[in-house]
Protein backbone atom coordinates (compact mmCIF):
# COMPACT_ATOMS: atom_id res chain seq x y z
CA UNK A 1 0.00 0.00 0.00
CA UNK A 2 1.84 2.84 -1.03
CA UNK A 3 1.91 6.34 1.46
CA UNK A 4 0.02 9.38 0.85
CA UNK A 5 1.43 11.96 -1.00
CA UNK A 6 -0.02 15.36 -0.42
CA UNK A 7 -0.28 17.55 2.69
CA UNK A 8 -3.71 17.92 4.57
CA UNK A 9 -5.27 20.03 7.07
CA UNK A 10 -8.70 19.48 7.93
CA UNK A 11 -11.62 22.03 10.20
CA UNK A 12 -14.33 19.60 11.82
CA UNK A 13 -17.05 21.01 13.51
CA UNK A 14 -19.41 19.10 15.65
CA UNK A 15 -22.33 19.41 17.84
CA UNK A 16 -23.80 18.33 20.77
CA UNK A 17 -27.53 18.49 21.62
CA UNK A 18 -28.56 18.30 25.76
CA UNK A 19 -25.62 16.11 26.64
CA UNK A 20 -21.89 15.53 27.43
CA UNK A 21 -19.19 15.41 24.96
CA UNK A 22 -16.35 14.98 27.40
CA UNK A 23 -16.64 14.89 31.02
CA UNK A 24 -13.58 16.55 33.21
CA UNK A 25 -12.44 14.06 35.48
CA UNK A 26 -10.91 17.06 37.67
CA UNK A 27 -14.73 18.90 38.09
CA UNK A 28 -16.89 15.18 39.02
CA UNK A 29 -17.52 14.80 34.97
CA UNK A 30 -18.55 18.15 34.06
CA UNK A 31 -18.11 18.76 30.99
CA UNK A 32 -14.87 20.00 29.60
CA UNK A 33 -14.33 24.40 30.46
CA UNK A 34 -11.63 26.59 29.12
CA UNK A 35 -11.57 28.62 32.17
CA UNK A 36 -10.84 31.76 30.61
CA UNK A 37 -12.88 31.80 28.07
CA UNK A 38 -16.00 29.46 29.30
CA UNK A 39 -15.82 27.54 26.02
CA UNK A 40 -15.91 23.84 26.09
CA UNK A 41 -13.36 21.79 25.16
CA UNK A 42 -12.65 18.26 23.84
CA UNK A 43 -9.64 16.48 24.22
CA UNK A 44 -7.51 15.38 21.23
CA UNK A 45 -7.69 11.95 22.73
CA UNK A 46 -11.61 11.97 23.19
CA UNK A 47 -11.92 12.41 19.07
CA UNK A 48 -9.08 10.02 19.00
CA UNK A 49 -10.49 7.33 21.15
CA UNK A 50 -14.03 7.89 18.84
CA UNK A 51 -12.45 6.89 15.67
CA UNK A 52 -10.50 4.01 16.67
CA UNK A 53 -13.88 2.49 17.75
CA UNK A 54 -15.57 3.42 14.69
CA UNK A 55 -12.34 1.64 12.73
CA UNK A 56 -12.92 -1.12 14.76
CA UNK A 57 -16.47 -1.57 13.96
CA UNK A 58 -16.21 -1.29 10.24
CA UNK A 59 -13.27 -3.00 9.89
CA UNK A 60 -14.29 -6.13 12.37
CA UNK A 61 -11.17 -8.29 11.86
CA UNK A 62 -9.72 -7.30 8.86
CA UNK A 63 -6.37 -8.27 8.06
CA UNK A 64 -4.56 -4.94 8.49
CA UNK A 65 -7.17 -2.81 10.90
CA UNK A 66 -6.27 -4.12 14.18
CA UNK A 67 -6.76 -1.61 16.84
CA UNK A 68 -3.93 -1.46 19.24
CA UNK A 69 -5.69 0.52 21.73
CA UNK A 70 -9.01 -1.31 22.13
CA UNK A 71 -10.70 -0.89 25.00
CA UNK A 72 -10.69 -4.52 26.83
CA UNK A 73 -7.84 -5.30 24.72
CA UNK A 74 -4.16 -6.58 25.85
CA UNK A 75 -1.31 -4.69 24.76
CA UNK A 76 1.39 -7.26 25.53
CA UNK A 77 -0.28 -9.48 23.97
CA UNK A 78 -0.35 -7.45 20.90
CA UNK A 79 3.88 -6.70 20.62
CA UNK A 80 3.71 -10.13 21.62
CA UNK A 81 2.12 -11.51 17.92
CA UNK A 82 4.59 -9.00 16.66
CA UNK A 83 7.61 -10.74 18.05
CA UNK A 84 5.98 -14.06 17.77
CA UNK A 85 4.98 -13.68 14.12
CA UNK A 86 8.58 -12.25 13.46
CA UNK A 87 10.37 -15.09 15.49
CA UNK A 88 12.33 -12.35 17.17
CA UNK A 89 13.63 -13.23 21.29
CA UNK A 90 12.52 -10.32 23.26
CA UNK A 91 14.88 -8.35 25.25
CA UNK A 92 13.38 -6.51 28.14
CA UNK A 93 13.06 -2.76 27.98
CA UNK A 94 15.54 -2.35 25.01
CA UNK A 95 15.15 -2.06 21.29
CA UNK A 96 16.62 -5.64 19.35
CA UNK A 97 20.08 -4.28 19.03
CA UNK A 98 19.61 -5.42 15.58
CA UNK A 99 18.48 -1.97 13.83
CA UNK A 100 16.78 -4.48 10.96
CA UNK A 101 15.29 -6.26 13.05
CA UNK A 102 13.85 -3.19 15.27
CA UNK A 103 12.88 -1.70 12.10
CA UNK A 104 11.20 -4.92 11.34
CA UNK A 105 8.54 -5.11 13.79
CA UNK A 106 7.40 -1.66 13.87
CA UNK A 107 6.76 -2.08 10.32
CA UNK A 108 4.67 -4.88 11.40
CA UNK A 109 2.90 -3.09 14.23
CA UNK A 110 2.66 0.12 11.52
CA UNK A 111 1.10 -3.09 8.89
CA UNK A 112 -1.39 -4.47 10.92
CA UNK A 113 -3.03 -1.88 13.05
CA UNK A 114 -4.58 1.06 11.85
CA UNK A 115 -4.16 3.27 14.69
CA UNK A 116 -0.66 2.69 15.33
CA UNK A 117 0.04 4.21 11.29
CA UNK A 118 -2.78 7.11 11.89
CA UNK A 119 -1.82 7.68 15.78
CA UNK A 120 1.17 6.38 16.25
CA UNK A 121 2.31 4.47 19.70
CA UNK A 122 5.29 4.46 22.24
CA UNK A 123 5.85 0.66 22.04
CA UNK A 124 8.58 1.10 24.34
CA UNK A 125 7.13 -1.29 27.05
CA UNK A 126 8.75 -4.27 28.87
CA UNK A 127 8.42 -6.32 25.19
CA UNK A 128 9.91 -3.37 23.23
CA UNK A 129 8.11 -2.27 19.56
CA UNK A 130 9.89 0.98 19.18
CA UNK A 131 8.36 4.19 18.64
CA UNK A 132 5.87 5.36 15.93
CA UNK A 133 5.16 9.37 15.07
CA UNK A 134 1.60 8.93 13.35
CA UNK A 135 0.70 11.49 10.30
CA UNK A 136 -2.49 12.56 12.23
CA UNK A 137 -2.22 15.34 14.66
CA UNK A 138 -5.37 17.19 16.28
CA UNK A 139 -6.00 19.75 18.49
CA UNK A 140 -8.14 20.30 21.30
CA UNK A 141 -11.46 21.20 19.87
CA UNK A 142 -13.07 24.48 21.55
CA UNK A 143 -16.78 25.17 21.58
CA UNK A 144 -17.43 28.75 19.33
CA UNK A 145 -19.28 30.62 21.61
CA UNK A 146 -18.91 29.94 25.84
CA UNK A 147 -20.83 27.05 27.23
CA UNK A 148 -23.13 26.88 30.36
CA UNK A 149 -23.19 23.31 31.71
CA UNK A 150 -26.34 22.27 33.13
CA UNK A 151 -26.60 20.25 36.87
CA UNK A 152 -29.40 18.11 36.03
CA UNK A 153 -30.65 15.82 38.94
CA UNK A 154 -32.35 12.70 38.28
CA UNK A 155 -33.73 9.74 40.78
CA UNK A 156 -33.14 6.40 40.44
CA UNK A 157 -36.84 4.07 41.69
CA UNK A 158 -34.24 1.04 43.45
CA UNK A 159 -31.52 1.58 45.58
CA UNK A 160 -28.15 -0.70 45.40
CA UNK A 161 -27.39 -1.82 48.83
CA UNK A 162 -30.58 -3.69 51.31
CA UNK A 163 -29.57 -1.47 54.12
CA UNK A 164 -30.41 1.85 52.06
CA UNK A 165 -34.23 -0.23 51.25
CA UNK A 166 -36.04 2.42 53.54
CA UNK A 167 -34.45 4.94 51.25
CA UNK A 168 -36.72 3.70 48.84
CA UNK A 169 -34.51 6.05 45.76
CA UNK A 170 -31.22 7.05 44.61
CA UNK A 171 -30.95 10.64 43.56
CA UNK A 172 -28.12 11.02 40.75
CA UNK A 173 -26.55 13.92 38.84
CA UNK A 174 -26.06 14.26 35.66
CA UNK A 175 -24.14 17.07 33.84
CA UNK A 176 -25.45 18.45 30.41
CA UNK A 177 -24.70 20.90 27.45
CA UNK A 178 -27.75 22.44 26.40
CA UNK A 179 -25.81 23.53 22.82
CA UNK A 180 -22.48 23.48 21.81
CA UNK A 181 -20.89 23.81 18.44
CA UNK A 182 -17.34 22.30 18.54
CA UNK A 183 -14.32 23.05 16.12
CA UNK A 184 -11.29 20.72 15.83
CA UNK A 185 -8.51 21.33 13.55
CA UNK A 186 -6.23 18.54 12.09
CA UNK A 187 -3.24 18.21 10.53
CA UNK A 188 -1.60 15.45 8.36
CA UNK A 189 2.05 14.98 7.49
CA UNK A 190 2.52 13.47 4.09
CA UNK A 191 6.23 12.92 5.36
CA UNK A 192 5.31 11.01 8.52
CA UNK A 193 2.81 8.82 6.15
CA UNK A 194 5.50 7.45 4.21
CA UNK A 195 7.07 6.33 7.79
CA UNK A 196 4.08 4.65 8.61
CA UNK A 197 2.54 3.63 5.39
CA UNK A 198 -0.66 5.16 5.66
CA UNK A 199 -2.71 5.10 2.95
CA UNK A 200 -4.96 6.57 0.36
CA UNK A 201 -7.66 3.99 1.76
CA UNK A 202 -6.51 5.23 5.58
CA UNK A 203 -6.91 8.34 4.12
CA UNK A 204 -10.73 7.71 3.02
CA UNK A 205 -11.58 5.44 6.16
CA UNK A 206 -10.36 8.60 8.08
CA UNK A 207 -12.91 10.64 6.70
CA UNK A 208 -15.39 8.13 6.59
CA UNK A 209 -15.27 7.55 10.87
CA UNK A 210 -15.06 11.84 11.14
CA UNK A 211 -17.94 11.60 9.06
CA UNK A 212 -19.98 8.84 11.20
CA UNK A 213 -18.24 7.93 14.34
CA UNK A 214 -20.95 10.01 16.70
CA UNK A 215 -23.53 7.67 14.85
CA UNK A 216 -21.93 4.62 16.99
CA UNK A 217 -21.26 6.58 19.90
CA UNK A 218 -24.54 6.70 21.52
CA UNK A 219 -25.29 6.61 25.35
CA UNK A 220 -26.92 8.11 28.09
CA UNK A 221 -24.11 10.63 28.98
CA UNK A 222 -23.40 12.00 25.49
CA UNK A 223 -27.09 13.22 24.29
CA UNK A 224 -27.03 14.17 20.83
CA UNK A 225 -23.75 14.59 18.68
CA UNK A 226 -23.51 15.17 15.21
CA UNK A 227 -21.02 15.57 12.91
CA UNK A 228 -21.71 18.79 11.34
CA UNK A 229 -18.80 19.89 8.41
CA UNK A 230 -15.39 18.69 7.69
CA UNK A 231 -13.51 20.98 5.74
CA UNK A 232 -10.20 19.57 3.88
CA UNK A 233 -7.61 21.59 2.12
CA UNK A 234 -4.94 19.54 0.54
CA UNK A 235 -1.73 20.94 -0.57
CA UNK A 236 -0.09 19.55 -4.16
CA UNK A 237 3.00 19.69 -2.35
CA UNK A 238 3.91 16.71 -0.06
CA UNK A 239 5.60 19.60 2.46
CA UNK A 240 2.63 22.17 2.21
CA UNK A 241 2.19 25.08 -0.35
CA UNK A 242 0.59 27.59 2.56
CA UNK A 243 0.95 27.95 6.06
CA UNK A 244 -2.09 25.31 8.45
CA UNK A 245 -2.95 28.41 10.08
CA UNK A 246 -3.78 30.99 7.46
CA UNK A 247 -5.81 28.29 5.97
CA UNK A 248 -7.92 27.52 9.48
CA UNK A 249 -8.62 31.02 8.87
CA UNK A 250 -10.86 30.43 5.47
CA UNK A 251 -12.91 29.23 7.61
CA UNK A 252 -15.45 31.20 9.44
CA UNK A 253 -17.84 29.90 12.01
CA UNK A 254 -20.44 32.81 13.42
CA UNK A 255 -23.78 33.30 14.84
CA UNK A 256 -26.45 34.42 12.19
CA UNK A 257 -27.40 37.91 12.09
CA UNK A 258 -29.71 39.16 14.35
CA UNK A 259 -29.28 36.16 16.51
CA UNK A 260 -26.04 37.85 18.60
CA UNK A 261 -26.96 37.79 22.51
CA UNK A 262 -29.01 34.83 22.37
CA UNK A 263 -27.91 31.59 23.36
CA UNK A 264 -27.21 29.42 20.64
CA UNK A 265 -29.14 25.92 20.59
CA UNK A 266 -29.40 24.43 17.33
CA UNK A 267 -26.99 24.56 14.58
CA UNK A 268 -28.98 26.28 12.23
CA UNK A 269 -27.93 29.64 14.58
CA UNK A 270 -24.72 29.54 12.67
CA UNK A 271 -23.19 30.51 9.85
CA UNK A 272 -20.61 28.27 8.72
CA UNK A 273 -18.67 30.17 5.54
CA UNK A 274 -15.84 28.52 3.44
CA UNK A 275 -13.53 31.54 1.86
CA UNK A 276 -12.62 30.40 -1.67
CA UNK A 277 -9.16 33.17 -2.14
CA UNK A 278 -7.32 29.62 -1.66
CA UNK A 279 -3.50 30.10 -1.73
CA UNK A 280 -1.44 28.61 -4.98
CA UNK A 281 -1.30 25.23 -4.79
CA UNK A 282 -4.25 24.16 -1.78
CA UNK A 283 -7.77 22.64 -2.39
CA UNK A 284 -10.27 22.49 -0.60
CA UNK A 285 -13.21 19.40 -0.03
CA UNK A 286 -16.11 20.05 1.80
CA UNK A 287 -16.44 16.22 2.79
CA UNK A 288 -19.91 16.98 4.22
CA UNK B 1 28.78 35.19 7.74
CA UNK B 2 25.62 34.59 9.73
CA UNK B 3 23.36 32.19 9.49
CA UNK B 4 20.59 32.92 11.76
CA UNK B 5 17.19 32.42 11.45
CA UNK B 6 14.41 34.07 13.21
CA UNK B 7 10.99 31.66 13.51
CA UNK B 8 8.20 33.21 15.04
CA UNK B 9 6.42 30.59 16.68
CA UNK B 10 2.66 30.83 18.66
CA UNK B 11 -0.20 28.57 19.99
CA UNK B 12 -3.26 28.35 22.55
CA UNK B 13 -1.51 25.77 24.40
CA UNK B 14 1.99 24.54 26.03
CA UNK B 15 3.54 22.00 27.60
CA UNK B 16 7.39 22.27 27.97
CA UNK B 17 7.05 19.44 30.92
CA UNK B 18 9.42 19.42 33.79
CA UNK B 19 11.35 16.64 34.06
CA UNK B 20 10.85 15.93 37.93
CA UNK B 21 7.29 16.65 37.57
CA UNK B 22 6.39 14.68 34.40
CA UNK B 23 3.41 11.53 35.74
CA UNK B 24 1.58 14.64 36.40
CA UNK B 25 2.44 17.15 34.08
CA UNK B 26 3.66 20.34 34.89
CA UNK B 27 5.01 22.92 32.09
CA UNK B 28 8.35 24.94 32.43
CA UNK B 29 7.31 28.79 32.62
CA UNK B 30 8.72 29.04 29.10
CA UNK B 31 9.72 26.83 25.93
CA UNK B 32 13.03 25.27 26.24
CA UNK B 33 15.77 25.10 23.89
CA UNK B 34 14.76 21.09 23.44
CA UNK B 35 11.42 22.18 22.23
CA UNK B 36 12.84 24.56 20.11
CA UNK B 37 15.10 22.67 18.12
CA UNK B 38 12.47 20.02 17.83
CA UNK B 39 10.03 22.81 16.21
CA UNK B 40 12.98 23.93 13.83
CA UNK B 41 13.73 20.54 12.89
CA UNK B 42 10.01 19.93 12.45
CA UNK B 43 10.21 22.24 9.45
CA UNK B 44 13.88 21.20 8.18
CA UNK B 45 16.74 18.88 9.06
CA UNK B 46 18.83 16.44 7.96
CA UNK B 47 21.75 14.80 9.60
CA UNK B 48 24.22 17.06 8.00
CA UNK B 49 23.08 19.99 9.80
CA UNK B 50 22.47 20.41 13.72
CA UNK B 51 20.63 23.51 15.06
CA UNK B 52 21.49 25.90 17.71
CA UNK B 53 19.54 27.91 19.73
CA UNK B 54 20.64 31.36 20.38
CA UNK B 55 17.64 32.84 22.43
CA UNK B 56 14.49 32.40 23.04
CA UNK B 57 11.90 36.30 23.17
CA UNK B 58 8.88 35.71 25.31
CA UNK B 59 6.50 37.72 23.75
CA UNK B 60 3.29 36.72 26.02
CA UNK B 61 2.64 36.86 29.74
CA UNK B 62 3.08 33.52 31.41
CA UNK B 63 0.19 32.01 32.43
CA UNK B 64 -1.17 28.38 33.49
CA UNK B 65 -4.13 26.18 33.47
CA UNK B 66 -4.98 22.88 34.21
CA UNK B 67 -6.68 19.78 32.32
CA UNK B 68 -7.05 16.17 33.50
CA UNK B 69 -7.13 13.26 31.19
CA UNK B 70 -7.56 9.87 31.07
CA UNK B 71 -4.36 7.94 30.56
CA UNK B 72 -2.78 4.86 30.16
CA UNK B 73 -1.13 3.58 33.32
CA UNK B 74 2.15 1.48 33.81
CA UNK B 75 3.28 -1.27 32.09
CA UNK B 76 3.43 -4.85 32.28
CA UNK B 77 6.13 -6.29 33.98
CA UNK B 78 8.74 -8.39 31.99
CA UNK B 79 8.92 -11.26 33.75
CA UNK B 80 5.12 -12.35 33.99
CA UNK B 81 5.60 -12.48 29.75
CA UNK B 82 8.59 -14.58 30.35
CA UNK B 83 6.39 -16.61 32.73
CA UNK B 84 3.85 -17.16 29.98
CA UNK B 85 6.07 -17.74 27.65
CA UNK B 86 7.69 -20.72 29.73
CA UNK B 87 4.19 -21.84 30.89
CA UNK B 88 3.00 -21.94 27.31
CA UNK B 89 0.22 -20.14 28.11
CA UNK B 90 -1.32 -15.88 27.55
CA UNK B 91 -3.63 -16.72 30.19
CA UNK B 92 -1.20 -14.55 33.11
CA UNK B 93 -0.37 -11.93 30.14
CA UNK B 94 -3.27 -10.27 30.21
CA UNK B 95 -3.70 -6.27 30.84
CA UNK B 96 -7.58 -4.46 30.12
CA UNK B 97 -6.97 -0.33 29.62
CA UNK B 98 -10.35 -0.17 32.07
CA UNK B 99 -8.27 -2.03 34.89
CA UNK B 100 -4.92 0.26 33.81
CA UNK B 101 -6.82 3.89 33.09
CA UNK B 102 -5.17 6.42 35.62
CA UNK B 103 -6.01 10.29 35.37
CA UNK B 104 -3.57 12.85 35.18
CA UNK B 105 -3.16 16.20 35.09
CA UNK B 106 -1.24 18.34 33.20
CA UNK B 107 -0.82 22.16 34.06
CA UNK B 108 -0.21 23.92 30.65
CA UNK B 109 0.58 27.19 29.71
CA UNK B 110 -2.20 29.21 27.72
CA UNK B 111 -1.91 31.38 24.73
CA UNK B 112 2.25 31.70 24.34
CA UNK B 113 4.17 33.49 21.57
CA UNK B 114 7.64 33.23 21.43
CA UNK B 115 10.70 34.37 18.90
CA UNK B 116 13.24 31.48 18.60
CA UNK B 117 16.74 33.07 17.28
CA UNK B 118 19.02 29.83 15.81
CA UNK B 119 21.43 29.27 13.45
CA UNK B 120 22.65 25.46 12.47
CA UNK B 121 26.40 24.03 12.13
CA UNK B 122 27.40 21.30 9.79
CA UNK B 123 27.90 17.91 11.50
CA UNK B 124 30.60 15.28 10.70
CA UNK B 125 27.77 13.59 8.09
CA UNK B 126 27.89 16.58 5.68
CA UNK B 127 28.85 15.56 2.69
CA UNK B 128 30.71 17.48 -0.33
CA UNK B 129 27.25 18.76 -1.37
CA UNK B 130 25.56 20.20 1.32
CA UNK B 131 26.96 23.69 2.57
CA UNK B 132 25.40 26.29 5.18
CA UNK B 133 23.61 28.12 2.48
CA UNK B 134 21.43 25.65 0.61
CA UNK B 135 20.16 24.53 4.25
CA UNK B 136 19.57 28.01 5.32
CA UNK B 137 17.79 28.42 1.83
CA UNK B 138 15.65 25.49 2.06
CA UNK B 139 14.38 26.38 5.67
CA UNK B 140 13.62 29.89 4.96
CA UNK B 141 11.73 29.16 1.99
CA UNK B 142 9.73 26.40 3.94
CA UNK B 143 9.34 28.98 6.97
CA UNK B 144 7.77 31.36 4.68
CA UNK B 145 5.35 28.99 2.99
CA UNK B 146 4.40 27.40 5.79
CA UNK B 147 5.27 24.33 5.30
CA UNK B 148 6.77 21.51 7.55
CA UNK B 149 8.04 17.98 7.59
CA UNK B 150 5.24 17.24 10.16
CA UNK B 151 3.24 19.68 12.21
CA UNK B 152 5.58 21.36 14.86
CA UNK B 153 4.40 21.42 18.07
CA UNK B 154 4.60 22.79 21.43
CA UNK B 155 6.07 20.36 23.56
CA UNK B 156 2.94 17.81 23.34
CA UNK B 157 1.90 16.71 19.83
CA UNK B 158 -2.00 18.07 21.00
CA UNK B 159 -0.58 21.76 21.08
CA UNK B 160 0.04 22.71 17.51
CA UNK B 161 2.82 25.31 17.31
CA UNK B 162 2.04 27.95 14.16
CA UNK B 163 4.84 29.62 12.72
CA UNK B 164 6.49 32.19 10.48
CA UNK B 165 9.57 33.51 9.45
CA UNK B 166 10.25 36.97 10.75
CA UNK B 167 12.35 38.75 8.41
CA UNK B 168 13.90 42.13 7.24
CA UNK B 169 14.97 42.65 11.33
CA UNK B 170 11.02 43.02 11.87
CA UNK B 171 11.34 43.40 16.03
CA UNK B 172 8.66 41.80 17.79
CA UNK B 173 7.84 43.05 21.41
CA UNK B 174 7.57 41.54 24.77
CA UNK B 175 4.50 42.12 26.58
CA UNK B 176 4.83 44.96 29.48
CA UNK B 177 4.54 42.66 32.22
CA UNK B 178 7.94 40.75 31.56
CA UNK B 179 9.94 44.02 31.94
CA UNK B 180 12.42 42.81 34.54
CA UNK B 181 15.08 40.22 35.43
CA UNK B 182 13.52 36.84 36.19
CA UNK B 183 15.11 33.49 37.07
CA UNK B 184 13.40 30.56 35.69
CA UNK B 185 15.68 28.62 37.46
CA UNK B 186 17.61 25.02 36.46
CA UNK B 187 15.87 24.52 32.84
CA UNK B 188 16.39 21.70 30.77
CA UNK B 189 18.70 22.79 27.80
CA UNK B 190 18.81 19.81 25.66
CA UNK B 191 19.44 16.03 25.89
CA UNK B 192 23.15 14.79 24.43
CA UNK B 193 22.12 11.96 22.87
CA UNK B 194 25.93 11.22 22.01
CA UNK B 195 26.50 10.59 25.73
CA UNK B 196 24.15 7.93 26.62
CA UNK B 197 20.87 10.42 26.44
CA UNK B 198 22.54 12.97 29.56
CA UNK B 199 20.09 15.05 30.33
CA UNK B 200 21.86 18.42 30.49
CA UNK B 201 20.51 21.87 32.29
CA UNK B 202 21.29 25.48 31.77
CA UNK B 203 20.03 28.71 34.51
CA UNK B 204 17.67 30.48 32.48
CA UNK B 205 17.43 33.57 33.64
CA UNK B 206 14.79 36.49 31.22
CA UNK B 207 15.44 39.71 31.04
CA UNK B 208 13.30 42.14 29.66
CA UNK B 209 11.71 38.61 28.06
CA UNK B 210 14.97 37.76 26.40
CA UNK B 211 16.62 34.74 27.25
CA UNK B 212 20.03 33.81 25.92
CA UNK B 213 20.75 30.15 25.67
CA UNK B 214 24.02 29.21 26.43
CA UNK B 215 26.10 26.91 23.90
CA UNK B 216 25.09 23.38 24.66
CA UNK B 217 28.56 22.50 25.78
CA UNK B 218 29.25 26.17 27.71
CA UNK B 219 30.40 25.48 31.28
CA UNK B 220 27.40 26.68 32.70
CA UNK B 221 25.35 23.96 31.36
CA UNK B 222 25.35 21.30 33.85
CA UNK B 223 24.70 17.64 33.50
Amino acid sequence: MTAINNRYEFVYLFDVKNGNPNGDPDAGNLPRLDPETNQGLVTDVCLKRKIRNYVALEKENTAGFDIYLQEKSVLNNQHKKAYEALEIKHEAKKLPKDVAKARELTSWMCANFFDVRTFGAVMTTEINAGQVRGPIQLAFATSIDPIVPMEISITRMAVTNEKDLEKERTIGRKHIVPYGLYRVHGFISAKLAKQTGFSEDDLQLLWRSLTNMFEHDRSAARGEMAARKLVVFKHDNAMGNAPAHKLFDLVKVSRKDGEDGSPARRFSDYAIEVAQNLPEGVSVQEVF
Amino acid sequence: MNYGIKLLIWGDRACFTRPEMKAERVSYDVITPSAARGILEAIHWKPAIRWVIDSIKVLKPIRFESIRRNELGAKLPANSITKGIKEKSTAGVIKFIEEDRQQRATTLLRDVAYVITAHFELTDQAGTDDNAGKHLDIFNRRAKRGQYFHMPCMGNREFPAYFELVENDQELDSAPELKGEKDLGWMLHDIDFANDNTPLFYRAIMRDGLIEVPEILASEVKS
